[in-house]
């Protein structure tokens, strides 16, 4: 599996063969509180970098999840669903949102990296 | 507020320091900085506070004695006299209050609006005849204090309490908890005040609190709110609770949050708050918008707050249109969202009268899809507040 990205919006982004699974991040997921909601979008629906393409309800407030790069949605985590405190509990792993078919890969190798993203964490 | 609050204009309750170690997150809240949660997070605390026992800062809430200009008479004669004034400008049974009983009531503009919505005892010791305590909102405090304050200027005065500190005890374990610290006040009854010592601090002590859950709010000094705080705190069932748990308790309990559910525009019939109109007030009228008050009492509201209770997960906030079957707007959601111990979502807003009753489907509509949901009955959760025996 390729090294994990992210985004400024705190998602993270793994491309396996082709397919870009992605979540928000530890810092995302320890802002938003816990998660009691999520809303994911229908297999098949072709997403626009920074498009809207998930939303992430706290007890306090709805937050969108971006599309950290364009695709075409070919699986989503229902089991989130079912049970949204997965998302705190697994962010980086279990609590993945959507699975995208990669349109251009040099959308990927423009974002952040592990230590480009812990810097601008601190920074904030 | 006459300007947006910034970092610098931020007051501070004489809890902040207690509130910054004990981890809490602090925000912008009614001018001061307080608390919106501590580490454990909104959805613990707020479970929390439903099965043990939470602590809640609500210094930032506007205290004040009202006192009359020129008492006469005994203890009754003086109550009778303050009540009649503050009646003038509400329309709540304040002449009726028993010495130590509270009631919840509201302060209404000439339209029967709604200024605030607030607490008021009547003390139970005798040198404190002809005075009322008032608790009302931080975000409306000085406005309420100046309109009362000119409303009844040279008959009665008010009086601030900017140097005490305010703090809620809420939960089913808060009476033994309490109790244990202040022996006596397991004694008291819902809706009463008495004044209690702790370590040689008056403490003015109030059976009541806004979640839904039996409890106490303690009026004490500032200097002695974190020694007092920390005590209770080292309760193993008492938590901190910050503001977004006050808040999702507070609508699980039915109960209005004032510049949401209720402001100027809305008249208490609309809110559903009829039950704060005492009956004799109702007969002699004498309250301010009595007349259009009266007139929704007597013909009807256009529009009454209700619970709703969307059909799936996906909670639907403030703001959110509510429409009809035929996809009509027929009104707005006032506080919206998830509800911990329900389990689910929950929403309050307003309605036509006609969609009102338990049961009716109503439509709600989310990031422009809508939502099926019914309206429910208020409280979302049984209320538990101690009745005497």
């Amino acid at each position: 599996m390729s090294e994990t990205r992210y985004t400024k919006d705190h998602e993270w982004v793994r491309v396996d063969g082709g397919v870009a699974t992605v979540g928000i991040t530890q810092y995302a997921a320890e802002q938003l509180g816990d998660v009691v909601f999520v809303e994911l979008p229908k297999v098949g629906k072709a997403v626009e970098k920074g498009g809207e393409a998930a939303v992430v309800e706290s007890v306090k407030a709805a937050s969108e999840v971006y599309a950290p790069i364009s695709g075409e949605i070919v699986e989503v985590n229902g089991a989130i669903e079912g049970e949204p405190a997965k998302v705190n509990a697994e962010p980086m792993g279990g609590g993945w949102f959507i699975k995208l078919k990669v349109k251009d890969a040099a959308e990927v190798s423009a974002l952040m990296t592990e230590a480009q993203y812990q810097d601008y964490v601190k920074g904030l | 507020m006459a300007e947006p609050a910034t970092a610098e204009h931020l007051k501070r309750t004489p809890l902040y320091a207690l509130n910054v170690e004990l981890g809490g997150k602090m925000v912008p809240f009614a001018g001061y900085e307080m608390p919106v949660q501590f580490p454990a997070g909104i959805l613990k605390e707020h479970l929390h506070t439903r099965a043990a026992a939470g602590l809640f800062d609500v210094s930032h809430m506007g205290q004040a004695f009202l006192r009359l200009e020129n008492p006469t008479g005994d203890a009754d004669a003086r109550h009778a006299a303050i009540a009649a004034l503050l009646e003038e400008l509400t329309p709540g049974e304040i002449k009726g209050l028993k010495p130590g009983q509270i009631r919840y009531t509201l302060l209404l503009n000439d339209k029967g609006g709604i200024r605030d919505d607030f607490m008021v005892s009547r003390p139970n010791d005798a040198k404190f005849a002809g005075t009322l305590f008032l608790v009302v909102n931080a975000a409306t405090k000085d406005a309420d204090f100046a309109h009362i304050a000119a409303k009844l200027k040279g008959r009665a005065r008010v009086e601030r309490l900017e140097e005490q500190a305010l703090i809620a005890l809420q939960g089913p374990k808060a009476v033994e908890v309490f109790d244990r610290i202040v022996p006596g006040v397991a004694a008291m009854s819902f809706m009463t005040i008495a004044p209690f010592t702790w370590e040689r601090t008056q403490l003015f002590v109030s059976r009541s609190g806004y979640t839904g859950e039996d409890g106490y709010e303690i009026t004490l000094p500032a200097n002695m709110a974190v020694p007092f705080a920390r005590v209770l705190l080292a309760d193993k069932d008492v938590a901190p609770i910050g503001l977004g748990a006050r808040d999702s308790l507070r609508l699980e309990a039915g109960l209005c949050l004032y510049g949401h559910d209720i402001d100027e525009t809305t008249t208490p019939v609309e809110a559903n708050l009829t039950w704060a109109i005492g009956k004799r007030r109702k007969r002699e009228k004498g309250f301010p918008g009595a007349d259009i008050i009266m007139g929704q009492l007597f013909d009807g509201a256009k529009r009454l707050r209700v619970g709703i209770k969307p059909d799936g997960r996906a909670p639907a906030r403030e703001g959110a249109d509510i429409v009809d079957a035929s996809g009509n707007v027929v009104g707005r959601v006032t506080s919206g969202g998830f509800g911990p111990s329900v389990n689910g979502p929950i929403a309050m807003g307003y309605v036509r009268p006609d969609l009102a009753k338990d049961g009716t489907p109503l439509g709600l509509v989310v990031r422009g899809q809508t939502l099926a949901a019914k309206v429910a009955p208020l409280p979302f959760i049984p209320k538990r507040f101690h009745k005497p025996g």
